[in-house]
């Protein structure tokens, strides 16, 4: 009986949002595992996977790779999508996103967005099915993300924690470049486009 | 055993950056318009202890469960290139407020529209490898 109340207590702690000392310290300790498991940690990689898996070896050297060595990346992918599942359905809840007050604002304002769509992970009145504009601006953003990480060898788990966990000048360089991309996008893009 | 393992990373991630909201849009908004502190303290924690960690297990020589010893293949420095590369990453980055492990991750939460996202992303990097030769590195 005490255990299943310390369990269900436990549960409750879990189901809060997460600070970001304890976000930021599990995602060092993923870090760690995945280098003491032999690979570096990095997600973008899997786009090139999945081209090879595709055929495109036969057209193209770049992605005449041997999918054998990748087959950790793939686990660790699937991995996510189930993570993504267990993190919204058995350790949800329902209390609002505390986003900054001034960021509520300028949604509202002047995107008529509200921070409650999508549970607070994304603003679902633009990205659903039924938006065109959703469905052209969600094969535009994919389409740069995919392009950008291979020109740079690698995205925000690759560089930004990977790589700069490894002291890598590359990484910071890329890094910066992320910044700047997502800077313009923020404040000159998406005012036009939203 | 092995795969498993990875998948059992894999899912951790999942709930790390669920419950941490680092997979929000609404967070990378807000990152983007430098109006919270919460995604830089998420990142900044992240690297201050990997960095930390890693030096460590290079220091003592450690061995990886693939018996080899930790290391890193460094890339060539080609600024512009970097900033090039990272910069097209940023506008899709900010646009979509996912970066490639959380579209997993949110397809995984129910978010249909990340499929196609996915989807997009293959294809844009099918595109570099076609048109590699023709860009700077």
């Amino acid at each position: 009986m005490e255990l299943l109340t310390f369990t269900h207590g436990l549960l409750e702690i879990v189901r809060q949002p997460w600070h970001w000392a304890v976000a930021g310290t599990a995602i060092a300790g993923i870090v760690f595992l995945m280098t003491w498991m032999g690979q570096s940690f990095g997600v973008s990689t899997a786009f090139r996977d999945f081209c090879t898996l595709a055929g495109a070896g036969k057209r193209h050297e770049f992605f005449n790779i041997d999918l054998k060595a990748e087959d950790w990346r793939f686990a660790f992918v699937g991995g996510a999508v189930f993570g993504g599942f267990i993190g919204a359905y058995l350790l949800g809840n329902s209390a609002p996103i505390d986003l900054s007050a001034a960021t509520v604002a300028h949604l509202q304002q002047d995107f008529q967005i509200s921070p409650t769509e999508g549970n607070g992970f994304l603003p679902t009145g633009i990205f659903n099915f039924s938006n065109p504009k959703g469905i052209f601006l969600a094969i535009v953003g994919g389409f740069l993300v995919g392009f950008g990480a291979r020109y740079g060898r690698g995205c925000t788990s690759g560089h930004a924690i990977t790589g700069l966990s490894h002291l890598q000048l590359p990484s910071l360089i890329t890094v910066i470049g992320f910044f700047i991309g997502g800077l313009i996008m923020t404040w000159l893009i998406m005012p036009v486009i939203l | 055993m092995r795969l498993l393992s990875f998948f059992a990373v894999g899912t951790l991630f999942g709930i790390v950056m669920t419950k941490s909201e680092a997979i929000s849009w609404f967070r990378i908004h807000e990152m983007f318009r430098f109006e919270s502190f919460h995604m830089f303290g998420i990142i900044g924690t992240a690297v201050v202890l990997g960095a930390l960690l890693i030096a460590l297990m290079k220091r003592l020589k450690m061995k990886t469960l693939r018996d080899t010893f930790v290391t890193y293949t460094p890339m060539d420095l080609h600024v512009p290139r970097h900033l090039l590369a990272g910069s097209i990453f940023g506008l899709g980055w900010a646009l979509m407020g996912a970066c490639p492990g959380p579209m997993f991750v949110l397809l995984g939460q129910g978010f249909g529209i990340f499929t196609l996202v996915i989807l997009s992303a293959t294809l844009g990097t099918y595109a570099y490898g076609v048109i590699q030769h023709k860009l700077p590195h």
